[in-house]
């Protein structure tokens, strides 16, 4: 493609960021994320992380299947600190 | 900390039905979801189902979603938690969840993970512009809030959720300038393409969208064709007056819960993505997990609510509380493969054939 593309909306990584960082050595969807703050926003991945590991699998040569997904930690979206300060309520 | 036997991750199709068949054995059920109102993605499908009877064939989705929730209040045994979110959950079968603003813990003794699906995106330069959205988006707009997306719509994707949506659009009073679809065929029903042909909407197969224009929002949009490597072909490209480009160009299970949980998954393309393992009561590698609807394996709405079916009766009798399951399981197990049959059914049926293995727990 020879124009840029976005590639995650909430963090603005461009698809040529992600094929400089492949270039420069990396390898995983994990090591993407770190180096770019992609999938780190309120989606938490649900829209870039599929585009991200087919750049992967093609700039590696193999299959998205042969990849690992990259690790999932909780919590599961953004949420205010204060959600875990005020607490839920005790029994 | 909340206890409950059962937690249900959704309220769509899948989860909704998994919480009433629980239910329906006496099991203590909490059904979180972060939506307003229970019914997932029925809200927005003001199109008749297809399918059997016992699903609700010739009903539309948000009827269908009113039904089940319906007997949702009516079932004493089942708590509804609405705008909340499962955040993850922990060793000690504890389930992280946001509502109102805090955290609560919600120990429970079996879970069903029915987060439905999330739609795919594209790239392409211009693919941030506002006016590009997912078919998705713009079902909620016209048939939630009664809000028309735009004037006229470029539609990426014929399979069935691409062709119900230009139709739904062109009821709106939207033009719909083309539907473009990457693959050689159609990929949805004939009965809906054939309804936009004689609308004269233009199908264009073997095409895809090269680019967006526009400074504000998308103004036009660029078409060309494409070969067997899916790759553009110079010199083909066609020019579309867009305001709005809409895609539905597939779903992928909402999976990353399961992930975190730590349940074994697998890349699945005909299933959309990555799926948990499961033996065939949807009992994930994790014994108190289950899973249902499209977070197993995208298929349809008619397909959730049986998979749900299933995986409530099965956490009911994980817990105990199910003497007749083989029966129950049976019957649903019928359903699914009557819905599975045929040639449209034979992506999913390979895709389980991969998936569904002795290697998850038995209940």
């Amino acid at each position: 493609m020879s124009s840029d593309a976005i590639i995650c909306r909430c963090e603005d990584v461009l698809l040529s960021d992600i094929r400089r960082l492949l270039d420069s050595g990396l390898t995983t969807f994990d090591e993407v994320k770190k180096f770019s703050r992609c999938g780190m926003g309120p989606c938490q991945g649900r829209t870039c992380r599929s585009l991200v590991l087919a750049e992967i699998a093609r700039h590696r040569g193999i299959r998205v299947q042969d990849l690992e997904p990259g690790r999932f930690r909780p919590p599961g979206k953004s949420i205010p600190i204060s959600a875990f300060l005020e607490g839920g309520e005790e029994q | 900390m909340f206890r409950t036997e059962l937690a249900v991750v959704g309220a769509g199709p899948a989860g909704l039905s998994a919480a009433l068949a629980a239910s329906e054995c006496g099991v203590d059920t909490l059904i979180v979801d972060n939506g307003s109102t229970p019914g997932g993605q029925l809200v927005k499908q003001t199109h008749k189902f297809f399918g059997s009877k016992a699903e609700h064939a010739g009903t539309r989705g948000i009827h269908i979603a009113r039904l089940l929730a319906g007997e949702l209040q009516r079932s004493p045994q089942v708590e509804y938690w609405s705008e909340s979110t499962a955040l993850g959950y922990y060793e000690d079968q504890v389930l992280l969840v946001e509502r109102e603003g805090r955290a609560h813990a919600v120990h429970c003794d079996a879970l069903v993970v029915a987060t439905g699906a999330a739609e795919r995106h594209m790239v392409f330069p211009g693919n941030d512009l506002p006016g590009v959205y997912g078919a998705g988006a713009v079902q909620t707009l016209m048939n939630v809030h009664g809000v028309k997306p735009g004037e006229r719509v470029l539609i990426v994707g014929a399979g069935n959720i691409g062709l119900i949506v230009s139709y739904q659009l062109l009821q709106a009073g939207v033009r719909v300038a083309a539907v473009v679809e990457a693959s050689r065929y159609i990929g949805g029903y004939a009965v809906h393409a054939s309804k936009l042909r004689r609308l004269s909407v233009p199908i264009l197969t073997s095409h895809t969208v090269k680019e967006a224009h526009g400074h504000e929002q998308v103004e036009r949009a660029t078409v060309w064709q494409i070969d067997e490597t899916f790759t553009g072909v110079p010199g083909t490209e066609i020019e579309f007056e867009v305001d709005v480009i809409c895609l539905a160009v597939g779903l992928s299970p909402v999976t990353d819960l399961l992930c975190q949980i730590g349940c074994k998954m697998k890349y699945v393309p005909e299933l959309g993505g990555y799926v948990p393992i499961r033996n065939e009561n949807m009992q994930t590698t994790r014994s108190e997990v289950f899973v249902a609807g499209d977070a197993s394996g995208v298929e349809e709405g008619s397909s959730a609510m049986l998979t749900g079916r299933l995986a409530g009766y099965a956490a009911a009798a994980y817990l105990g509380k199910c003497p007749d399951f083989q029966n129950k399981r049976a019957e649903c197990q019928r359903a699914l493969d009557a819905l599975r049959a045929g040639p449209s059914g034979q992506k999913v049926r390979a895709g389980l054939s991969v998936v569904v293995s002795m290697e998850a727990g038995t209940c």
